[in-house]
């Protein structure tokens, strides 16, 4: 059993706040992304758990203990850095081993445990070499090597994807999944690539300005964004926000700006009511756009022009311009547009959005 | 590197870098020389005729011979030897720590500390030599090599905290926090991790101070009467003049064979030793 | 307490029991402590107690084996009034000045020579440096034995190029012995200055140059607007190091001269020894010696100063 609780957590640095009153639950065997922009907290948080930051105020607990005056090497934890931390003057093997050592092992037990950690990951054959004799690849697979071969009750990892070019990082987040569903450990994973999070993460916080934003499983902060920052951060291309203004019209709402006229749906229109007359923001994802056809309602639809024509193969997304907004659809790969067209587009009701001008929540 | 004519490289280029060289390094060619040479052909009037200093067809040992079999300077080699190793060590041990102390941790008056041992690397003996000949005297160090191991780390700690500073700066701190959180106690991660790959900056800083050491005459001179404690550089340059009399052969046998050792230890670390001298300055 | 599932063979390493030494030096502060306590006790014995020390002395009538008694400033205006202690005075700044500023032009021109490219060019560039490695006192020899008034090389060069027709008594001479002592120390401290100028030189970037050439700036004033400029910080350090060195010097003058003949080549450091070690006047040795610090504290204020503006940009 690991589970990890935050209880009020705050950090600051004299005047800065980096992390304002977090509260997170981790259960065992839960693999918690942490996301959010730069200086948002994450990794701030990240190194209060791991004990390289101490705790302004607040608790953590793993597993019911209160762990806030412990050395990081009496945490039972293990950490993978971005830039892997490798020692460059010890083999890979020696580097595996160095934990064990400080824990006084035996050499037979240590030589043990290195063996099937390094054929977990694939990396039996450079057991001899020293780090800077590795890829990117490999140094990576030896950084978790070192961290799986203690047997922890939590991992802890701090963006280690980063330092990788593309390709290897799709890869490495795969084996990452493949590995967590091995070995079960507790996971807690900073990054600010919101893919990765969607990807890896059981269950996703995202974080602004060292609050805690929204935390739940990814589908549903993609479907159900608690505020805009969740709204606009997660998906790519992000969603599409326009300011419009709530008109109550014959016992119907409608959203308008220059250039759209939406019939804001029922379920919503309940909770919209009670802003008649105000502003609100207006959110909408790309792939909840398409070209309007003959059944399409007409409240449902507006006119754009195409600004710019992105052809990926697998979709096309469209730049436009409706009216003094810009916004991005993700249309059939099959649809034949031009720049400078001019052509109707029509939402799907249900995966409308509105936010409150000022608070930013979802209504 | 502008292109010019080849004249103007000779001019500009050539001549005056030839003149430098040999400028810089004429008096250690007229140490060997004058080492070797019999006394007949060294005590030759500068306007006598028919001579040519430079050179000689009858090269001797003597002068060498003399100097390790009658004087005491096989004695000196080998305190200075002592000495120069032991304060080295010492401040190396200091400077280490010290240096790991300032640039990794945090702790109050941390700024103020660093700067001032920075400040006593300015500090010169030529203003401390008086109080502290009488210190030592109170301590009944005099006349011993202990004089020197005590206080030669003086200028060498600063030196070499400076330098390591510098160093451990280039190391990235993930390495100590990973070590930490593998289960290693802060010192520990020092040890183990930091202090290893810091080694070529050990280095440089070590053979700085064991040319310094080796260098130092003040201190020595005025704490060293007896003639078997004297360090090489006060030993020729007290022990070899008698009555008013110098045995140049033997006083130039001995500033060579003096000079030896740290030429030798130097010609082998040439990239560190300049490293540290420029890395002293640059700060 | 360790166990293992079936499922996965996981056993958990509980950590070893911390004894309160180590439970301590987790603690920043107190491994700071440790790690420095070794030096700060060093250099307090030997560096900040003798400085008290000495400022002490400087205000008793301390000797040699003789307990002094508190006597104010009289030292002070006895050494003042002094004149071989004038003399000194003269000396040193005359030293210190002359040799700084040729060691400076010299050590930049060489720098500015060792920066281009040529065979040998390391090989060359460790050889320079031998003047500053060798133990001053035995380079310092060398050159009593050049200088030697019935003896010196120097001599019978001159004398063959016809330049000369009687001695030249370096370092015998008290007109010319203070210069004998500066050259020497130009000679010692030029390869310092050449190396860490170099050092500077290489980094700054080619392309300056050649933009510079390019709009058609000549050599000098390249030299001027491009190279200077960006040479100034390391030049100020090595001059300051340089000038605290060169005004407490001592090996130099006491090899060569001693301080004569007759004071012409007395410094502060010969000085000080003479009348502190020679005679056993502690106290007012130990005056001579203050009058050092002076320039230091200059020194250290300058590169405090300097320091502190290069870490806020």
């Amino acid at each position: 059993m690991a589970e990890v609780v935050l209880q009020n957590l705050n950090k600051n640095f004299d005047e800065v706040y980096a992390v304002k009153d977090v509260n997170l639950s981790i259960q065992d065997k839960e693999f918690m992304v942490l996301v959010g922009p730069s200086g948002c907290g994450k990794t701030t948080t990240l190194r209060m758990v791991a004990g390289l930051e101490s705790i302004s105020s607040g608790r953590i607990l793993i597993d019911t203990k209160v762990i806030n005056d412990l050395s990081p090497m009496d945490r039972d934890i293990a950490m993978v850095f971005q830039n892997y931390a490798l020692y460059p003057h010890m083999s890979v093997y020696d580097n595996m081993a160095f934990g064990l050592k400080m824990r006084k092992l035996d050499r037979a037990d240590i030589a043990r445990r290195v063996q099937d950690a390094a054929e977990i990951l694939g990396i039996e054959a450079l057991l001899a070499r020293k780090p800077r004799q590795l890829s990117g690849g490999q140094r990576q697979r030896v950084a978790l090597g070192r961290a799986i071969v203690r047997h922890p009750r939590v991992f802890l990892f701090d963006e280690p994807l980063s330092n990788l070019d593309a390709k290897l990082r799709v890869q490495m987040r795969v084996e990452l999944k493949k590995l967590h569903d091995r070995l079960g450990t507790t996971a807690i994973y900073v990054t600010h690539d919101q893919v990765e999070a969607m990807t890896l993460g059981d269950r996703v916080v995202v974080m602004k300005d060292g609050l805690v934003q929204q935390v739940g499983e990814p589908l549903e902060l993609y479907n159900e964004p608690a505020n805009r920052f969740v709204a606009g951060f997660l998906g790519s291309p992000a969603m599409n926000f326009a300011m419009v203004g709530v008109r109550d019209n014959a016992g119907a709402l409608w959203a308008e700006d220059d250039g759209i006229r939406i019939k804001v749906p029922g379920q919503i229109a309940g909770r919209l009511g009670r802003y008649s007359g105000q502003q609100v923001t207006m959110g909408i994802r790309p792939e909840d756009l398409h070209v309007a056809g003959a059944d399409d309602p007409a409240e449902l639809t507006f006119d754009a022009a195409v600004e710019v024509v992105e052809k990926l193969g697998s979709e096309i997304l469209l730049d436009v311009a409706v009216g003094k907004n810009t916004m991005v659809a993700s249309v059939e790969p099959d649809i034949r547009v031009n720049v400078r067209d001019r052509l109707r587009l029509a939402l799907n009701p249900e995966r409308l959005h509105f936010f409150d001008a000022a608070s930013e929540a979802v209504i | 590197m502008i292109e010019g004519a080849t004249w103007r490289r000779w001019v500009f280029f050539y001549v005056p870098l030839t003149s430098f060289i040999v400028l810089l390094l004429f008096p250690f060619y007229w140490m060997v020389i004058t080492t070797l040479r019999p006394d007949r052909e060294l005590y030759r009037p500068w306007n006598s005729a028919n001579y040519n200093p430079f050179w000689t067809w009858h090269p001797t040992l003597s002068h060498i011979k003399d100097l390790l079999t009658q004087t005491l300077f096989t004695t000196w080699l080998l305190n200075t030897m002592i000495i120069a190793l032991s304060a080295t060590a010492i401040s190396l041990f200091c400077g280490l720590l010290a240096g790991y102390a300032l640039s990794r941790l945090k702790f109050p008056f941390a700024g103020l500390l660093g700067t001032a041992i920075f400040i006593t690397y300015l500090v010169p003996q030529t203003l401390l030599f008086i109080p502290l000949a009488d210190i030592i005297r109170n301590f009944h160090l005099g006349d011993s090599p202990w004089a020197l191991i005590l206080t030669y780390p003086t200028f060498l700690i600063p030196f070499c905290t400076w330098l390591m500073m510098g160093y451990f700066k280039s190391i990235p701190k993930e390495l100590e926090e990973c070590a930490r959180i593998d289960g290693a106690a802060r010192w520990k991660a020092m040890l183990y991790i930091i202090f290893p790959i810091a080694v070529p900056g050990i280095l440089s800083a070590g053979i700085f101070a064991f040319t310094l050491s080796w260098n130092e005459f003040l201190y020595a001179l005025v704490f060293l009467s007896s003639p078997g404690e004297k360090t090489v550089p006060v030993g020729v340059t007290s022990e070899l003049i008698r009555g008013d009399v110098f045995y140049w052969g033997e006083l130039m046998a001995g500033a060579l064979l003096g000079s030896i050792p740290v030429a030798f230890v130097y010609s082998f670390f040439v990239e560190h030793y300049v490293a540290s001298v420029t890395g002293s300055v640059k700060g | 307490m360790t166990f293992t599932t079936a499922a996965a063979p996981r056993a958990y390493v509980s950590a070893p029991r911390r004894g309160p030494l180590t439970r301590l030096l987790e603690d920043e502060r107190w491994l700071a402590l440790v790690l420095l306590l070794p030096t700060v006790v060093l250099l307090g014995l030997f560096i900040a107690y003798p400085f008290v020390k000495g400022v002490m002395l400087s205000v008793t009538d301390a000797k040699v084996g003789v307990p002094g008694h508190f006597v104010g400033l009289q030292n002070f205006k006895d050494v003042w009034n002094d004149s071989i202690f004038r003399v000194a005075v003269w000396n040193t700044c005359v030293y210190t000045f002359a040799a700084t500023v040729i060691k400076l032009a010299l050590g930049l021109w060489l720098a500015v020579l060792l920066n281009q490219h040529f065979r040998g060019k390391a090989i060359t560039r460790a050889f320079i440096l031998l003047p500053f490695i060798v133990p001053t006192v035995l380079s310092t020899l060398a050159w009593k034995w050049m200088f030697d008034p019935t003896f010196s090389v120097i001599n019978w060069v001159l004398f063959h190029l016809d330049l000369i027709h009687s001695r030249i008594n370096w370092l015998g001479d008290p007109n010319l012995a203070l210069i004998s002592v500066i050259i020497v120390n130009i000679w010692r401290g030029l390869p310092f200055y050449a190396i860490t100028l170099l050092a500077g030189l290489q980094t700054i970037s080619p392309e300056l140059h050649e933009a510079a050439a390019i709009d058609g700036a000549r050599a000098w004033q390249r030299f001027r607007h491009v190279t200077w400029p960006l040479l100034l910080p390391v030049t100020l350090v090595v001059t300051l190091f340089s000038v605290i060195q060169t005004f407490a010097d001592f090996q130099l003058v006491y090899v060569l001269t001693g301080g004569g003949p007759a004071n012409a080549t007395q410094l502060f450091a010969t000085y000080a020894y003479q009348i502190g070690i020679g005679t056993g006047l502690l106290s007012q040795g130990a005056t001579i010696s203050l009058a050092v610090f002076p320039v230091l504290l200059l020194v250290v204020i300058v590169q405090l100063f300097y320091i502190r503006r290069v870490e806020t940009h």
